[in-house]
């Protein structure tokens, strides 16, 4: 087994606000780690701003700025134009939002701060769905999950952030998970290295919303992408498709089982999930080949 | 001092724009809405052509306007914008953030009539609706007095640690011409000193804003909030006599036009004060004894001011641009507050006078107050027109 080598500089402290074996922190931790100190964060209401601690005290070394819930690329803007016009053009604006955040109430602003290439990394940390309010959905919530206000199992599909801000011909946009660490340090890495509007989408098992043991997050956020259900791939200046490791190998059922929020699910709803699965698998491989035949 | 000012023909959006300009503002996010658009064209304008040093954006939306100006204000440096009207109302949840944020961000609004149905015409209600957001609020009569009040409002703001907004009329101060004494870039940097405040946001320092608070601490901060807004009368008052001092113009936070002696008080706010002067001037050739109190600074209320000035008044016409359902004009009511328990408190005739941005003459208004010393004081708001 490959021995991971991180940069274990802690700028998200222990005795943190986060449930035992959460994937928001663990995740968290290390993109804090790889960005280093020169760094803000923007923390909407979310999981991670629960993480982050009740004043007076803080679970973060660096700056945080807590704005609405449906405003962090905005205030993540301002942030970003302060810091230049004092001259701290290289103080890294990052924000750490979930998918309610971003994929419902503040992909307006989102849209727009990517439109205007404001220099900040914007990370999602998609557990898709409001688990922060006790696990409802939100449009990251993937078709047939179960939350608390689709109970009977989600009748729509999720929607494709990445693919979206893609869309925007950002720099870089690129999906990642704690389930593959290196993976996601390499992509912290590159968006750090580079400027303009930069999006990491995290996949984050919620262990308490999608129904999984406590040392299972990990387990299953490896499934995700192993399955297809959550392809690991970047997308650079909109067109530019890199497929990462590990490929599709595994059948979608796989993934829904140990999963609570698909309990009940009928052999038609799998077999739905898995044609959908394959085909969005199937058009991720036509952009990564007009990439290549583009000779990039 | 006022000799170096340069004169110039501006409209109140243009003077607006220089008072922002001559304040040196670091960071301005701007979004169009009629009819405060022209204050955005000038300013890009103005960092265009290399004569304002600042960062512009232009996000999608009023609120994300305002969602952007909190954090550059509490990253420490100088923030400034303006809206009207809907796009007020869009960032209403954001005036509460930044004054929560104590975050001393000052904005020019446009008073336009609020949908629906659309209109675009003179009516206070936009910025009254946001009274209770902890804003200060200035309410301007002309070009000049909003050059002025801007460059004020940044003074006072920091010193309180409150946003502030400049509220003018739309077209009858936004659109209007007029000569505006253009005070030179020395005396404004000599009157407001560049923003440094005593805490930022930045990572050698690691402070941070906006973590979850305490029923004690949520409290405690209210009350700090409301001890800010109390203060900064006393500190408006002392940055308008300093104005004074350096360029021969004081505006006041009210201001009593022909108020000696007067058995009869008009009280109003922006540019109906202008033709109320022209009504009391013709009242006062016709030998009635009127006034006008022209009440410029309304968030925080001057409740003493406005006490002491129509101490012995018999009556005290309200005209009140703005309408709350249910409730009336926010002027009469503020006034009812402030004067209730008075010794000999003056009796209030509420007029909704202009709402939705229908005209009032002067002799309209003498009319009104013809009516109003004639009949006793109804409670209800009297619409007039």
């Amino acid at each position: 087994m490959q021995k991971l080598e991180l940069r274990q500089e802690d700028i998200l402290y222990s005795g943190h606000a986060a449930c035992p074996g959460c994937i928001d922190a663990l995740s968290v931790r290390h993109v804090l780690a790889t960005l280093g100190p020169d760094t803000v964060a923007v923390v909407p209401p979310s999981c991670m701003a629960i993480i982050c601690g009740p004043q007076p005290f803080s679970g973060l070394r660096i700056p945080v700025y807590q704005p609405t819930l449906e405003s962090s690329a905005a205030a993540a803007s301002g942030l970003r134009r302060a810091l230049d016009a004092r001259g701290r053009k290289d103080t890294q604006v990052v924000v750490l939002a979930g998918d309610g955040g971003t994929y419902d109430i503040g992909l307006q602003c989102l849209s727009s701060a990517a439109e205007r290439n404001e220099n900040i990394i914007y990370f999602c940390l998609d557990n898709e769905g409001y688990m922060n309010t006790g696990a409802q959905k939100s449009s990251s919530t993937p078709h047939h999950a179960r939350t608390g206000s689709t109970p009977a199992g989600k009748t729509t599909r999720k929607k494709n952030l990445t693919e979206i801000m893609a869309a925007h011909e950002i720099p870089y946009a690129a999906t990642a998970t704690a389930g593959f660490l290196p993976d996601l340090v390499r992509k912290v890495q590159k968006a750090k290295s580079m400027r303009g509007t930069r999006l990491i989408t995290l996949l984050i098992p919620c262990l308490d919303g999608w129904g999984v043991p406590e040392d299972q997050g990990l387990a299953i956020a490896r499934l995700a992408a192993q399955t297809g259900v959550f392809p690991l791939y970047e997308v650079e200046d909109g067109w530019r498709y890199t497929l990462n490791d590990p490929p599709k190998t595994r059948p979608v059922r796989d993934y829904l089982q140990p999963q609570r929020r698909y309990r009940g699910l009928s052999e038609e709803a799998v077999e739905e999930l898995q044609r959908e699965v394959d085909a969005g698998w199937a058009r991720l491989l036509v952009r990564v080949q007009s990439t290549h035949a583009a000779g990039q | 001092m006022s000799a170096c000012e340069t004169r110039v023909l501006l409209s109140g959006n243009h003077a607006v724009a220089w008072g922002a300009r001559l304040a040196r503002p670091k960071v301005l996010p701007l979004y169009p809405i009629t009819p405060q658009t022209p204050i955005l064209e000038l300013l890009t304008e103005f960092q265009a052509n290399g004569e304002l040093d600042a960062e512009i954006l232009t996000p999608e939306s009023e609120h994300s306007v305002m969602a952007a100006c909190i954090p550059a204000s509490l990253s420490g440096v100088r923030v400034f914008t303006a809206t009207a009207s809907q796009g007020l109302m869009l960032m209403h949840e954001k005036l509460h953030y930044a004054s929560g944020a104590r975050a001393p961000i000052v904005m020019a609004n446009v008073n336009r009539t609020i949908a629906s149905p659309w209109a675009f015409w003179p009516d206070q209600t936009d910025s009254i609706a946001q009274r209770d957001t902890g804003w200060l609020q200035f309410y301007t009569e002309s070009a000049q007095e909003s050059l002025d009040t801007v460059i004020q409002a940044f003074r006072i703001a920091e010193q309180v640690l409150l946003p502030a907004m400049i509220n003018l009329d739309a077209f009858y101060v936004s659109h209007a011409l007029e000569p505006v004494q253009v005070p030179p870039q020395s005396l404004v940097d000599e009157y407001l000193p560049p923003y440094a405040p005593e805490h930022f946001l930045d990572p050698e320092r690691g402070e941070s804003w906006g973590n979850v608070a305490s029923q004690d601490m949520y409290y405690r901060h209210r009350r700090d909030i409301g001890a800010a807004m109390d203060g900064s009368i006393a500190i408006a008052a002392e940055a308008d006599r300093e104005w004074q001092r350096r360029t021969g113009r004081g505006w006041g936070l009210v201001e009593r036009y022909r108020c000696e002696g007067a058995d009869l008080v008009i009280v109003t706010m922006g540019s109906m004060c202008g033709t109320a002067r022209d009504a009391v001037d013709a009242m006062r050739e016709a030998g009635q004894a009127v006034g006008l109190l022209k009440v410029r600074l309304f968030r925080p209320l001057p409740a003493a001011e406005l006490r002491q000035a129509l101490a012995g008044v018999r009556d005290v016409l309200v005209l009140d641009r703005n309408f709350a359902p249910g409730a009336g004009g926010a002027l009469n009511h503020e006034l009812r507050a402030a004067l209730y328990g008075m010794e000999g408190a003056p009796r209030l005739h509420g007029y909704l006078a202009g709402v939705g941005g229908v005209n009032v003459s002067p002799e309209k208004i003498i009319e009104f107050a013809g009516r109003a010393r004639a009949g006793e004081p109804v409670f209800e708001p009297v619409w007039a027109r």
